[in-house]
């Protein structure tokens, strides 16, 4: 079961919203003090992306972060609802590839290689309801007590 | 934490001075600013981010869209951090072999390789 669910719509100014919530539970779930930053980074990327994949296809449907605290490991799943191979393509391409070619709006690729360079458990599927980019980091064995 | 932006000039160089977090909310307002000054003729700009919290991968579109355009005008952009966890985004996307980055304002506005 998820711990926390957010759901907001696509605008760009939420994504900081996001990226505060996903950091204060994985504080509270255990999550290392020194990957909070890590983790504040790579959700924010797969916000901006999924924020950004929804205008881009005019759909208004929120966008959806689902944060899962379990024993040994903090999961973040990301998903949009934009179908088929444009919801995630599974294979970032190197982010000085996409920002110097002169004709590629390389902002999503570069995100995309900047979860897969923080995040060491990270997968990315796309079907026909969406993608989602899902995120796992390791938790320290005991939970910040109050 | 919203964006601020500042600018000045130190000699033939535009100092940007940027505080705050740059993420796909913001990055829109930085944009703006480094069109505006290569449009206006500014074509060595530094960017000074040491007082940056928060960068993401749309800010750093931002700045290699600054540095494509004031290298159409032979011009130059140089970045100031000393901030490990901005320098890391800039590492593992390989942007440090695109940017000069400097240690310091003085450093960068001085610097002419």
């Amino acid at each position: 079961m998820a711990t926390v669910e957010l759901r907001f719509s696509a605008q760009p100014e939420h994504v900081r919203t996001a990226r505060l919530v996903a950091a204060a539970v994985a504080r509270r779930a255990g999550v290392e003090e020194a990957v909070l930053d890590e983790v504040r980074l790579a959700v924010g990327e797969a916000c901006s992306r999924a924020v950004g994949l929804h205008r881009s296809n005019g759909l208004t449907a929120p966008v959806r972060v689902v944060l899962i605290e379990e024993e040994k490991v903090f999961s973040i799943e990301v998903g949009d609802e934009v179908p088929g191979p444009a919801g995630g393509s599974s294979e970032p391409v190197p982010a000085m590839d996409a920002a110097l070619d002169p004709d590629a709006d390389g902002e999503d690729e570069m995100g995309l290689a900047v979860i897969s360079g923080l995040v060491d458990d990270v997968s990315v599927t796309s079907g026909e309801s969406g993608g989602t980019i899902r995120m796992r980091w390791p938790v320290a064995g005991v939970p910040d007590l109050p | 934490m919203d964006l601020s932006l500042s600018t000045r000039t130190v000699g033939d160089r535009t100092v940007v001075e940027v505080g705050g977090e740059i993420d796909v909310y913001t990055a829109p307002k930085l944009r703006e600013q480094l069109v505006e000054l290569v449009n206006d003729g500014s074509y060595h700009l530094v960017v000074d981010m040491e007082r940056v919290d928060f960068l993401d991968s749309t800010g750093l579109g931002v700045l290699v869209g600054g540095l494509k355009r004031v290298r159409a005008h032979e011009g130059s952009l140089r970045l100031v951090c000393n901030q490990e966890r901005i320098l890391k985004i800039f590492r593992i996307t390989g942007l440090t072999k695109v940017f000069p980055i400097h240690t310091s304002v003085d450093d960068a506005v001085q610097a002419t390789d």
